[in-house]
């Protein structure tokens, strides 16, 4: 698989045809080649990448204030092997916790992009997720996958700590479910 | 000792004491609500304000609140509504001045200086211009927005909104296209919005009402 468009490749569909018999040739061999170690390499690696998620808190309103009760004890998130990083250069996956203005979305985008692969999007509460309380608002970005693109969906106004931890734990199975090496 | 005048509010002295000194920079004085309300006028407010703030009775050294009110069909459509607050004296105030569009009002900052952010925002969000303000530009709007968001003629969702443009690799502005428009809901569903009277309620006053019978026979 190509490193320069690895970027790309996980987001773009190939349809039907010669260029996706190909992929799928290619793969297939590899496995057939390689076989039982190639499988147990992407075993280790999604446990390293699910075991380990560290997420950069974008807590931007109300949500924030979910998202810390989910990290202290009741919810404990440290168990999960997830701590909060500030920084985007240092974590795996950014929670947009709360709602995303027009005037934070170039600086959003800019953070997103701050981060290195494989990263994963949790859309946290109703704002995030499609403008929520403030839809119809002239200074709102009505969901924040018009800026990146989203993986876990957490729906709710805030969502409890709960609903937030079970997020989590949906990005682990994602992770595993589609992982692989390059993701 | 039955008080045979009307019934005055304790503020009104106040009030008639500030209008006796300052004459006719007062445009008007009201009760609203159990508050004092000045009104006076764009060329008189530093001269009011400065008083409000230094006079031994009065000393408002605190402005708690700077904002601005749009009366579309006024011909002077904004009010500047400025809330003052004595710790000493334990009292509140509100002076309001009228302006319009094009109309300049005097910068408070000279006088208190925590009005240099209220008043951008007034600028911002209603387009109400202060003279001689040091830092007069936008604070809570978008940094290339245009219009003044709070104005009655602005509409809710406004003109533009944003996505993130792949091949420009930037968030773009584009007209705003709703997927659903707005709902006005008018809460008469017992679903949405408190009910004065709660199912059980007037079965309560007919047991009061049963009860009393039974004592007195």
């Amino acid at each position: 698989m190509d490193f320069d468009q690895s970027s790309q490749s996980s987001r773009v569909s190939i349809p039907p045809g010669a260029e996706q018999d190909a992929l799928l040739k290619n793969v297939t061999d590899t496995l057939v080649d390689k076989g039982f170690v190639v499988a147990q390499l992407d075993n280790l690696v999604n446990w390293a990448r699910t075991g380990s998620l560290w997420p950069m808190t974008f807590g931007l309103a109300c949500c924030a204030i979910e998202m810390m009760h989910a990290y202290v004890s009741r919810y404990d998130l440290d168990r999960f092997g997830v701590v909060p990083r500030p920084s985007p250069r240092q974590s795996d996956v950014i929670i947009v916790a709360g709602t995303l203005t027009n005037k934070m979305a170039p600086a959003f985008r800019k953070v997103y992009d701050q981060m290195s692969e494989p990263r994963y999007v949790i859309s946290m509460g109703s704002c995030a997720n499609g403008g929520g309380y403030y839809h119809y608002s002239y200074s709102v970005v009505r969901g924040c996958d018009r800026v990146v693109p989203v993986d876990i969906y957490v729906p709710g106004c805030p969502p409890t700590a709960e609903a937030l931890v079970y997020g989590i734990l949906q990005l682990q199975k994602k992770i595993r479910r589609t992982g692989t090496l390059w993701r | 000792m039955a008080d045979a005048r009307p019934h005055v509010h304790p503020l009104s002295d106040l009030g008639e004491a500030i209008a006796g000194e300052l004459g006719n920079a007062i445009t008007a004085t009201e009760i609203f609500n159990d508050e004092l309300v000045l009104h006076t006028s764009r060329k008189a407010l530093i001269k009011v304000m400065t008083f409000l703030r230094d006079d031994m009775n009065c000393q408002f050294k605190q402005l708690m609140e700077l904002c601005g009110i749009d009366y579309p069909e006024r011909e002077e459509r904004f009010d500047v509504v400025y809330c003052l607050l004595s710790l000493t004296q334990n009292l509140r105030v509100r002076v309001i001045v009228s302006t319009d569009e094009t109309t300049p009002v005097p910068s408070l900052t000279g006088v208190y200086s925590s009005a240099g952010w209220w008043e951008r925002e007034a600028w911002d969000l209603f387009g109400i211009y202060f003279s001689d303000h040091p830092d007069l530009r936008r604070i809570l709007t978008d940094y290339g927005f245009e219009g003044h968001p709070l104005r009655k003629d602005f509409p809710l969702t406004g003109y533009v909104e944003i996505r993130y443009d792949d091949k420009q690799k930037r968030v773009v502005y584009e007209p705003v296209k709703l997927a659903q428009d707005f709902r006005s809901f008018d809460f008469l569903s017992p679903w949405e919005g408190a009910q004065q009277m709660l199912p059980g309620d007037e079965k309560a006053e007919e047991e009061g009402a049963g009860e009393e019978k039974s004592d007195d026979a």
